[in-house]
C-alpha cells in the first residue's frame, strides 16, 4: 500500500510544473497563459508527419514554433522526453455543457419547446463550470461542437473549446443550424407504431419540413427586396442558412433516409453537413458522390438492425473513408466525451486505421468545420491546442500529462481526481475514530 | 394419495428432462498463443487443450488427440471467456415491479435463447452473463447465471446449470420513483427502503419459525397443528437468510451501501454483493471487510443523480482497498467491449494487466460464486476461452474466437453478415433502432405503467 501512496505522491511530483504557482495536491489551481516550450518530444502534427526531438513554442494563445532547434527565452520549459504530443483532439457532435445530470430536467438544457426553433443558441446555455467540461479535457478532447436536438430545427449547434469562463471565450468561430432530418426508424424499444405509421409519419414530417423551407426562402426573399418583415427569429435564422451564412448539420441516420435526405439538398445550394450517419456503410458510394462531408458516431454503438454484422458500428467510419466520404467522428455524449480517444480506436481498428482515425478527430472535423487554419494539427499559426501523453492517447494505458487549450495550461484536476485523492485511503479507514 | 403421488412422479419426470437437456461440450487445442491465465500469471507460446468442455491440459508442445481439432494462435493472445456479472442480454422480460419485494419470481422463466445480443456478447469475448432482475423494486426476482450457447434453442441449454441461486436488490430512486412517487406505497425514501428490507427478513423469519414448528410437532402424537401457507416469496428471503441465495444489490450511494451491509450484518447474510456502486469507493473499507464486493461501470456518471458525484476510479479505489471489483455492463453495447472497459481501470487508477483482466474474469466468477469452474485457464476448469489478435487491454485488440464449454460459437474468419437463429414472421419488414445505445439499458424496462409521464420520458436514462 505504502509504495503505490510513494508512486502516487511521485506521478503528481512529475506533473509539478517547473515555474512555482499556487497549487493544491501538487497541482495549479487554474489555467494560466504565457509562453512555453515543450521541449524534446515527439511530435505528432497529424497533416506535416512525425517529428522526433522536436519542441513547440507556443504564445498568446498559439503555435509559434515547431522544430528540433527553437529560441527558449522567456518561456517555461517543460521537459517532455519520451514523451509524445498531439493536436488536441475535436468531437464532431456532443451535448457537453448543455446537460449537467441528465434525468433532473431543471439541468437539461439542449432540446426546448416545439419543432421549428432554429433560433435556440446552444452557445447560450453552455456552461462553462460543468463538472463534465473538466472531466473531458483531461482526456486531451480540447474541443467539441454542442448540439441541441429535439424537433425538426432544434437549434444552432457551437463549436467550444473546453476553457473559459464565459460562452464567448469558449467560442470556437462555427455555428450550424441543427435539423434532425424525419426518420423512417424505431427509436428504441418504446417505439411501438407500425411500419406504415413511420412510414405515413416520415413523409408528413419531410413534407413539413419543405414547407418550412419555402416560407425560409420567401422570408430571405423577401428581406432582400427591402420589404418591411414582422419579428420572425425561426426564419430569420433558417435563412441565414439559405444564404450561405450558415451550414446546414443534418442528423439522419437509416440508408433511406441518408438517400432522401441526399435528395432533399440537392439543388438547394446550400453548405451542408451530414451527422450521425449510422446506417452510412450501406450507402458509402452515394455519399461520396454526393461529396457532403459526414460526422458519424457514436462508433462503439449497436448495429441498427438484427441482421447486420455485429461489428458494423465499428466498421462505419472506415467504409465511409474508403469509400471517399471525408468523415470526422463524435460521441454523440455529454459526460462521456472523454471516450472520443477510445471511439478512435475502435474505428481504426475495424477498418479505418490510426493514421486517418486521428484525421477524423483533429483535421477532418476543423475543416469539414471550416476552421482548419486554427484547429487540427501541430502547426505553427495555428492556435496552441495541444496535449502531451506518455504514449499513444488511445491506448487506455497512456496517461496524458499536458493539456493546453488556446494557450492556457490546463491543470490536470477534475472532482473525478479529487476524489481519488480523497478516498485512495480514506481516513479514518474501517474502525471509528 | 396415490394420485398426488404418481402427479408428482410425473411432474419430477419432467423436471429431470428440463434440467438433463442436451448440452453440448467440445474438445479442442489452442497451440502457441500467450496465455494470459489471470490466477497464474502469463505464458509465453503455450499450448491449451479441452477436452470434452474441460481444460486438461496447459503447457507447451502438447499434441492434439485423435480427432481433436488444433489451432494455432501463434502471436495470439488466449484469454478466460469474459464474465459479465450484470446483464439483461436474453431476458424477454426485466421487471415484475407489482411489489416493493417480488422474491418469488424467476429470471431463468424469461430466457429467450434467440436474443441475437448473445451472439454479439461472444463476438466481444463474453461466455457468460449474469441475467439480472430489474431495479423498480426492493427485492426484485431471482436472476439467471447464463452461458452463452448461441445456437440452444430450449432455454434451459444456456442456463448455468450448475450455478448458484442469486438474486436482484435495489436502493435508491429506481424503487422509490417506482414504489413511493408511482404507487403512493412505502418506499418513497432511503429510510423506507431499508425498512422494506428488514420487514421481509423479519417476516422469512416468522415463516421459517412456523415451518420449523409444524415439522417438529408433524410427528408428535395428537398433533393437531396445520401447515402454514406456502410463501415462494418469504421461502426464498428465508433461502437468503440460510446462506443460499446470493444477493446481488443495485446501489450507488454510500449511505445505502452502508445501510444494507450493516443489515446483512444483523441477520448475519454473508453472500452480498453490490452493484454499480458508483459511490463504493467511500465506503470500500466496508465493502472489502464484509462482503463479496462490488460490480462497478468503468467510467458511466452524471446520468442520473445520485452517481453524479462518482469517479471513474472507483474501480480502483475499491481494487485497493482490498475489495473484490468487477467491471459490468448492464447494456447490450457495453458487453460487447468489457475488455476495454477493464482497461480502462489503467487509466483510471494505473492498475496491473492482471488486476484488470481479473475485473472481468475470475473476479465476476467469484461474485457469482462459479469461480471453481470458470473465470480462469487452469487444468479442470470449463473449456471457456477467448482469442485476441492483440493484448485484450489494447483499444485496438479485436476478439478473433469465442469459445464456450471447447465449442467455437464465434470466429471473425466465419462470422456471417447475418447470424439470426429466428426470424419473426410478423415483421414482414425489419425494425431499424436508432441510437441504440440508449435502448440498450433495460434495468428498468417494463415499469412504465407505474411512472408518470416525466419519468416514463427520462426512462432510457435510468439504469
Amino acid at each position: 500500500m505504502k509504495r503505490i501512496l510513494v508512486l502516487f505522491c511521485m506521478t503528481w511530483i512529475a506533473l509539478l510544473p517547473s515555474v512555482g504557482m499556487a497549487q493544491i495536491d501538487g497541482q495549479f489551481v487554474k489555467p494560466r497563459t504565457g509562453k512555453f516550450i515543450l521541449k524534446n518530444a515527439t511530435v505528432v502534427t497529424v497533416t506535416k508527419g512525425t517529428l522526433s526531438n522536436a519542441s513547440v513554442l507556443l504564445e498568446n494563445g498559439k503555435i509559434i514554433g515547431v522544430g528540433a532547434s527553437l529560441p527558449t527565452e522567456g518561456a517555461e520549459v517543460i521537459d517532455c522526453s519520451g514523451l509524445f504530443i498531439y493536436p488536441g483532439m475535436i468531437d464532431g457532435g456532443t451535448r457537453l455543457g448543455l446537460v449537467e445530470v441528465s434525468s433532473v430536467p431543471e439541468t437539461v438544457d439542449y432540446s426546448d419547446v416545439g419543432n421549428v426553433t432554429p433560433n435556440m443558441q446552444a452557445l447560450t446555455t453552455v456552461n462553462p463550470n460543468s463538472e463534465a467540461i473538466g472531466v473531458t479535457r483531461v482526456s486531451g478532447v480540447t474541443t467539441v461542437l454542442t448540439v441541441p436536438s429535439g424537433g425538426l430545427f432544434p437549434g444552432t449547434a457551437a463549436l467550444i473549446n473546453l476553457n473559459g469562463y464565459t460562452p464567448d471565450q469558449m467560442y470556437g468561430g462555427f455555428k450550424a443550424v441543427a435539423m434532425t432530418f424525419p426518420s423512417s426508424g424505431r427509436r428504441g424499444r418504446f417505439d411501438r407504431r407500425s411500419e406504415e405509421e413511420i412510414k405515413k409519419d416520415g413523409e408528413k414530417a419531410l413534407k413539413e419540413a419543405n414547407e418550412i423551407w419555402d416560407n425560409a426562402k420567401s422570408y430571405l426573399e423577401l428581406k432582400n427586396s427591402g420589404a418591411e418583415l414582422s419579428y420572425f427569429p425561426e426564419m430569420e435564422q433558417l435563412s441565414k442558412v439559405i444564404s450561405g451564412e450558415l451550414p446546414l448539420l443534418i442528423e439522419v441516420n437509416a440508408a433511406s433516409d441518408i438517400l432522401s435526405a441526399i435528395q432533399w439538398v440537392e439543388g438547394k445550394n446550400i453548405k451542408v453537413i451530414f451527422t450521425g450517419i449510422a446506417e452510412g456503410w450501406r450507402v458509402a458510394e452515394q455519399l461520396a458522390k454526393a461529396k457532403i462531408p459526414v460526422v458519424t458516431g457514436p462508433v462503439q454503438d449497436l448495429p441498427t438492425r438484427a441482421s447486420d454484422r455485429y461489428d458494423t458500428p465499428y466498421a462505419n467510419a472506415g467504409m465511409l473513408a474508403k469509400a471517399g466520404v471525408k468523415v470526422a467522428l463524435r460521441t454523440d455524449e455529454e459526460e462521456n466525451v472523454r471516450n472520443l480517444p477510445f471511439h478512435a480506436a475502435f474505428a481504426a481498428a475495424y477498418g479505418l486505421g490510426k493514421e486517418e482515425a486521428w484525421k477524423a478527430v483533429t483535421i477532418n472535423p476543423a475543416e469539414i468545420f471550416g476552421v482548419a487554419d486554427q484547429y487540427g494539427s501541430v502547426e505553427v499559426g495555428k492556435k496552441a491546442n495541444l496535449i502531451v501523453s506518455t504514449g499513444d492517447p488511445f491506448e487506455t494505458r497512456s496517461q496524458i500529462l499536458h493539456v493546453f487549450i488556446d494557450g492556457y495550461r490546463i491543470p490536470l484536476s477534475n472532482r473525478h481526481i479529487r476524489l481519488y485523492q480523497e478516498f485512495l485511503e480514506r481516513s479514518p479507514g474501517l474502525k471509528a475514530n | 394419495m396415490k394420485k398426488i403421488f404418481y402427479l408428482f412422479l410425473a411432474f419430477f419426470g419432467l423436471g429431470c428432462n428440463f434440467s438433463q437437456a442436451q448440452v453440448q461440450k467440445g474438445s479442442v487445442l489452442i497451440k502457441n498463443a500467450t496465455v494470459l491465465t489471470v490466477t497464474k500469471g502469463n505464458l509465453e507460446s503455450a499450448d491449451v487443450l479441452v477436452q470434452n468442455g474441460i481444460i486438461t491440459q496447459i503447457g507447451k508442445n502438447i499434441s492434439a488427440p485423435n480427432g481433436v481439432q488444433s489451432i494455432d494462435a501463434t502471436g495470439k493472445y488466449l484469454m478466460p471467456g469474459i464474465i459479465d456479472a450484470h446483464s439483461h442480454v436474453a431476458l424477454d422480460v426485466v421487471n415484475e415491479a407489482s411489489a416493493p419485494i417480488t422474491s418469488e419470481v424467476r429470471m431463468k422463466d424469461v430466457v429467450n435463447p434467440f436474443e441475437i445480443g448473445i451472439y454479439r456478447a461472444l463476438a466481444g469475448g463474453v461466455t457468460v452473463s449474469h441475467a439480472m432482475h430489474g431495479s423498480a423494486n426492493v427485492v426484485g426476482g431471482q436472476n439467471a447465471t447464463l452461458k452463452h450457447r448461441w445456437g440452444a434453442k430450449d432455454p434451459a441449454d444456456i442456463i448455468m446449470q450448475d450455478a448458484p441461486r442469486t438474486i436482484k436488490f435495489a436502493l435508491g430512486e429506481n424503487p422509490t420513483r417506482v414504489h413511493g412517487r408511482g404507487n403512493g406505497i412505502q418506499p418513497r425514501s432511503r429510510m423506507g427502503v431499508e425498512a422494506v428490507i428488514r420487514n421481509g427478513f423479519n417476516e422469512a423469519l416468522q415463516y421459517k419459525k412456523a415451518w420449523e414448528t409444524f415439522a417438529a410437532a408433524k410427528n408428535t402424537k395428537g398433533n393437531t397443528l396445520t401447515p402454514p401457507v406456502y410463501s415462494e416469496r418469504l421461502q426464498t428471503l428465508a433461502d437468503i437468510l440460510d446462506g443460499k441465495v446470493i444477493v446481488h444489490c443495485h446501489s450507488y450511494r454510500a449511505d445505502e451501501i452502508y445501510m444494507l451491509i450493516n443489515v446483512a450484518k444483523d441477520f448475519n447474510i454473508k453472500k452480498l454483493v453490490f452493484q454499480h456502486t458508483n459511490e463504493g469507493f467511500k465506503v470500500a473499507p466496508e465493502i472489502a471487510e464484509y462482503t463479496m464486493g462490488a460490480s462497478v461501470f468503468a467510467d458511466w456518471w452524471a446520468y442520473k443523480m445520485e452517481v453524479y458525484y462518482s469517479t471513474a476510479f472507483n474501480a480502483a479505489i475499491l481494487q485497493r482497498n482490498g475489495a473484490i471489483t468487477s467491471i459490468n455492463s448492464d447494456s447490450a453495447e457495453l458487453i460487447r467491449h468489457l475488455y476495454h472497459e477493464a482497461a480502462k481501470t489503467q487509466r483510471y487508477g494505473s492498475l496491473t494487466d492482471e488486476e484488470a483482466l481479473a475485473m472481468i474474469t475470475i473476479n465476476p466468477a467469484k461474485q457469482l460464486g462459479i469461480d471453481d469452474k470458470v473465470g480462469s485457464i487452469e487444468v479442470g476448469k470449463q473449456g471457456d476461452l477467448v482469442i485476441f489478435d492483440s493484448h485484450p487491454l489494447s483499444s485496438y485488440a479485436v476478439p478473433q474466437m469465442t469459445f464456450v464449454d471447447g465449442i467455437k460459437y464465434f470466429d471473425i474468419v466465419a462470422d456471417k453478415d447475418d447470424q439470426r437463429q429466428l426470424v419473426i414472421a410478423t415483421e414482414m419488414v425489419e425494425p431499424i433502432y436508432l441510437r441504440a445505445n440508449e435502448e440498450a439499458h433495460r434495468c428498468m424496462q417494463d415499469v412504465e405503467i407505474y411512472l408518470d409521464a416525466f419519468d416514463v420520458a427520462f426512462l432510457k436514462e435510468n439504469h
